[in-house]
């Protein structure tokens, strides 16, 4: 390798690490308006009602919001980033627990990897039934407090549904994008979205429920600077 | 030497016997598809990587225990086509068992023994044995009519085919082949109620000539088109359960803000979605799915006025009292509880047992359709002097008539 050469590839690995140390946060918060329709409740068999510490008032996670109108479980990302990025080492986990996934929404990066755990007594399948092509159905069996199953999806795909057919009312869904500018809003309706280049965005915010079928969520132009930046979103039901 | 064909009431109950499984297993199945529960077992033909027969009783837990014994029916179904086509073959069928279903089974249990699948050895062992011990007593009786023959291959065939597209649609997440499996299904089930009917020794007599019961020929073929219809109308029913989107319009008999006819447009259907909140968590409706439940609606009503006409034709043309007149009451009677049932699947948000006796009965009204108009035609049939379909054209029969039990298992 000539010195020019590792000029170059020092100064690429220095500007890098110089944008992730210089990137901003942007944080936010996602609010409902409008009143959701009623959850049901889950049929939930004996098995897992004593699995499930909640098994009374298990209910479906369609709208989950606080006292104060956050809506949690929306998928918030930056629409159309440049760049190559490689997926990170640590796997985003799902986990089976009282027959329900946790979390019920989650979000990757393509390429990495899903690891879907079972921490109940009683045997799961685990079925994801992607729509995007060359992302690959799979069905697995996993037994009671079976060893930890692995998925990875290379394309990107919103809401990529996993489900157990054993319980049919189980189910988990991953939105997958090709960068790391991502994030699922918390209980509280608020979100972080760390370590943005400065510059100008789309920032985009996909309710599952509300934005079905299709995930257009709703979008905002953002610019981030070193501080960060901020983008609050309002899930209207009463339009 | 050929042998003569034989009347075997024996066959003609072990058919009603497999007819009835069939119907149990066809219930079974709705019930899989019903609950959501068809994926329920990742593998095929394992079960959890047991052989089936094996699979313990305890983790028959949730969606496993309808899959599960879906595919066990199934086997038990299976079994019983089998000897009901070895039977049709009579004594000669022992070569069959000895020469066929032996080594077969035998090399099979090799094999598994070898490649370390002991649960697949021991099952196929047992089976060559039963087939070997079986093949030196059964069967003692002589071949059936060729027609019979012929029926018992085919169900053989199509049970054989049934089980593979069932394993198929599991590994290939093939939604698509869950239809044909459901329609096949219904075929097959009127396979076996036509080989029990013409297995009768009622079927035999009703072919004699100067019956007071002969009808025009035009109103077997009424009920022929009529039951092509029924035939069409499931497969648009089976098309939409496994599409495994839920209800497409959920109200009846008017639709959303007391409508006729669903919206179609984009803004709807996307308001549609997000208004469905169900544990099920049904995969997005699509405007193909709104026409398709409505055209099995349309087809539902045409059905009804057509059967209901074809049924006023019957009762006025024929004598009071008539078998085709009163098949015919009885057939309508059924699609109109087969529609209120389709009513009530729907008032029920799709419940799985109502569902489930939806898809029994469009069975059992496909059945009937097609033993009424296999009756029908049967009656219409023009037969010359001195030719004879009935009892008395088998030599061996004649006696065999006087004798109820003289068929020889």
């Amino acid at each position: 390798m000539t010195k020019r050469s590792i000029k170059l590839v020092a100064g690429l690995v220095l500007g890098g690490v110089s944008m992730t140390l210089l990137g901003g946060d942007i944080t936010g918060k996602v609010t409902l308006k409008g009143t959701p329709p009623k959850e049901k409740k889950l049929p939930l068999d004996p098995f897992c009602s004593k699995a499930n510490k909640n098994a009374g008032s298990a209910t479906t996670r369609f709208y989950v919001t606080d006292d104060n109108g956050g809506l949690a479980e929306v998928f918030v990302s930056l629409r159309e980033v440049k760049g190559e990025f490689t997926a990170p080492s640590e796997p985003a986990v799902l986990d089976q627990v009282g027959c329900e996934y946790t979390p019920y929404i989650l979000a990757a990066q393509t390429g990495q990897k899903i690891v879907v755990k079972n921490s109940d007594p009683v045997l799961h399948n685990v079925h994801p039934t992607p729509r995007v092509k060359g992302n690959s159905e799979y069905n697995k069996a996993q037994l009671p407090k079976g060893k930890d199953l692995d998925f990875t999806y290379n394309k990107a795909e919103k809401f990529l549904r996993f489900k157990c057919d054993v319980h049919p009312w189980m189910f988990a869904y991953v939105s997958l994008v090709d960068h790391p500018y991502f994030d699922v809003s918390g209980t509280d309706g608020s979100y972080t979205i760390k370590n943005v280049p400065p510059g100008e965005y789309v920032i985009e915010a996909i309710h599952r429920k509300a934005h079905a079928p299709k995930y257009v969520g709703l979008s905002q132009k953002i610019t981030v600077t070193t501080d960060g930046g901020t983008a609050d979103f309002v899930v209207d039901l009463t339009k | 030497m050929t042998e003569t064909p034989s009347y075997n009431p024996r066959i003609h109950w072990f058919a009603l016997v497999t007819c009835v499984a069939t119907l149990g297993l066809i219930g079974v199945g709705g019930v899989v598809t019903s609950t959501g529960v068809g994926m329920a077992v990742p593998d095929w033909p394992n079960t959890y990587g047991y052989n089936m027969f094996f699979f313990p009783f305890s983790q028959w837990v949730g969606g496993i225990l309808w899959e599960h014994s879906h595919r066990l029916f199934a086997s038990g179904v299976g079994l019983l086509t089998l000897i009901l086509c070895l039977w049709t073959f009579g004594r000669p069928a022992r070569g069959a068992l000895r020469w066929v279903l032996v080594p077969l089974s035998g090399g099979g249990a090799l094999v598994s023994w070898k490649t370390g699948r002991f649960q697949d050895a021991a099952f196929l062992g047992g089976v060559c044995l039963v087939a070997l011990a079986v093949s030196f007593v059964w069967p003692r009786c002589r071949p059936s009519r060729p027609l019979l023959k012929i029926m018992g291959v085919v169900a053989l065939v199509g049970v054989i085919g049934q089980g593979i597209l069932g394993g198929l649609r599991v590994t290939l997440f093939a939604d698509q082949i869950g239809i044909i499996h459901a329609a096949i299904a219904q075929l097959f089930f009127v396979l076996l109620c036509g080989f029990t009917l013409v297995s009768s020794r009622w079927w035999s007599r009703l072919g004699q000539q100067s019956r007071p019961e002969k009808v025009s020929r035009v109103i077997g073929w009424g009920m022929g088109v009529l039951t092509l219809m029924v035939l069409f109308q499931l497969v648009l029913g089976a098309s939409m359960r496994h599409q495994h989107a839920g209800l497409a319009v959920t109200e009846f008999p008017l639709v959303a803000y007391g409508k006729l006819w669903p919206a179609t447009d984009e803004a709807s259907i996307d308001k549609l979605n997000r208004e469905r909140v169900d544990h099920r968590e049904f995969e997005p409706i699509t405007k193909n799915q709104i026409l398709l439940h409505m055209a099995h609606r349309m087809m539902a009503l045409s059905l009804f006025l057509a059967a209901g006409i074809w049924t006023w034709v019957c009762v006025r043309k024929e004598p009071k009292g008539h078998l085709v007149g009163s098949l015919m009451i009885v057939w309508f009677s059924m699609m109109c509880v087969q529609a209120l049932l389709g009513a009530a699947t729907v008032w029920s948000n799709k419940a799985a047992d109502i569902a489930t006796l939806h898809v029994v009965l469009g069975a059992l009204t496909l059945a009937l359709g097609a033993l009424s108009s296999m009756i029908a035609l049967r009656l219409a049939q023009t037969i010359p002097a001195g030719v004879s379909t009935s009892v008395s054209s088998y030599p061996d029969l004649a006696s065999v008539a006087e004798r109820p039990s003289a068929g020889v298992v």
